[in-house]
């Protein structure tokens, strides 16, 4: 039975951890409107530029001299995984979640008889993964500094996973990261970047007959570079914006079981007082009954 | 009353402008054209240069590089990875895109060194046109 003090202590503690986790939850909502708001600001860009990307792809993809950004390289031998996570703890299972399907699709392609190569972006998403994928891993991105996620450093990801690419590194780049439904669910979310694939975007560039300048194949050799870039930064605000989703219902639950925790130890520290008070009344008691 | 259409100026990071417009000169890969109401549709990707929108209110110019123009009956809109207003435009946002083009010149494969080259001369031109 712990003493009434030990008690008292530890009812303190609770409340000074409650504080803290409400504290996080309120930044993380604060820091979550505004992920939410950038990832809303680069919406029109990247579904215009899918849905021109998309219909240059389609009419250009058959041609033997489509780039090998679309195309492939033909073969399909090694892999490059791209693992995109958060910089920082104490958000649920947010960074555990993208490492295991990291870890499941990596699995599949080395049973499969392929070679996988891991890039990782986010220190927690590396330390999740070092143990079974350590030996493959071929760099790391660091966003500890950054405090808000600009295209500058999707551009330099990109520029370091295009350059690997033509340096015939490998074959295929898959990116990983949580897709933001809402405050409780992050889906995490594999996406193959290169080569590149377009989904439903095809029938809106069709529909009118454009003029290229200078020519069809020059702007998609161009623009698909670009391609890679505009998709890794979806991809990083979607992660920035789930992240802070993962961590305000994590705090969130946190905060109601320090509660919990509290009206638990209080009862406790009211029967223990209540106990010490009643035992000393019987020692007067009996005491003075003893004279 | 000039005949406008929509116009749209948009970065990864955010929406520049979006506006009923006159005229819009764009700096295209090919040379600069400029695309009025009813223009024929054309993609054309983008060099570093200045854009500049006529719109009702008068005219803005905005510095842009790498991108494209997309011009329709819809109206036209520009996708740039880097737009900022000539009048915010310091000489350090100047300095750092260059750096970075130096930088791609140099490490750019021989097949791939023309254009980066011009990249870089384009943002030079840049440079002098707007005397930041």
């Amino acid at each position: 039975m712990p003493s009434l003090k030990d008690l008292k202590n530890r009812i303190e503690s609770v409340k000074n951890t409650r504080k803290i986790t409400k504290a996080m939850q309120m930044v993380a909502a604060a820091k979550l409107r505004r992920a939410q708001d950038a990832a809303e600001a680069s919406r029109p860009y990247t579904e215009r530029f899918n849905a021109v990307l998309g219909g240059l792809a389609a009419s250009v993809g058959g041609s033997d001299s489509a780039p090998k950004l679309l195309s492939g390289t033909g073969s399909d031998q090694t892999h490059l995984l791209v693992v995109m996570t958060a910089e920082r703890g104490l958000c649920g299972g947010f960074n555990s979640n993208i490492a295991k399907l990291a870890r499941l699709k990596a699995e599949e392609l080395k049973a499969a008889g392929k070679t996988v190569k891991v890039l990782t972006v986010g220190k927690k998403g590396r330390d999740a993964i070092k143990r079974d994928l350590g030996d493959d891993f071929i760099g790391h991105v660091d966003l500890t500094e950054v405090k808000r996620v600009g295209y500058d450093n999707a551009q330099d990801i990109a520029r370091d996973v295009l350059a690997r690419f033509d340096a015939d590194e490998f074959d295929v780049a898959t990116i990983f990261f949580a897709k933001f439904v809402n405050v409780v669910t992050q889906v995490p979310t594999a996406q193959q970047i290169i080569p590149a694939s377009f989904e439903g975007s095809e029938e809106e560039g069709t529909s009118t007959l454009y003029d290229y300048e200078p020519s069809e194949e020059a702007i998609l050799a161009d623009l698909l570079p670009r391609g890679v870039a505009t998709q890794i930064f979806a991809a990083l605000l979607e992660n920035g914006a789930s992240e802070q989703g993962a961590r305000m219902s994590a705090m969130d639950n946190a905060t109601r079981n320090a509660g919990d925790m509290i009206d638990k130890l209080t009862i406790q520290y009211n029967r223990s007082r209540q106990a010490v008070i009643t035992s000393e009344l019987i020692e007067i008691i009996s005491g003075a009954e003893a004279l | 009353m000039a005949q406008t259409m929509q116009f749209d100026l948009v970065s990864p990071e955010r929406s520049l402008a979006s506006l009923q417009a006159i005229a819009v000169q764009i700096p295209g890969a090919d040379g600069d054209l400029t695309a009025m109401p009813d223009h024929a549709p054309t993609i054309t990707t983008l060099r570093p240069g200045v854009l500049t929108v006529q719109g009702d209110k008068g005219s803005e110019s905005y510095a842009v590089t790498g991108g494209f123009a997309d011009i329709n009956a819809q109206g036209t809109s520009v996708l740039a990875e880097k737009a900022i207003p000539v009048a915010d435009l310091t000489a350090e946002d100047m300095d750092s895109l260059i750096a970075i083009a130096k930088e791609a010149v140099e490490t750019a494969a021989a097949d791939n060194k023309d254009v980066a080259a011009k990249n870089l001369a384009d943002l030079e031109t840049l440079r002098t046109t707007l005397n930041v």
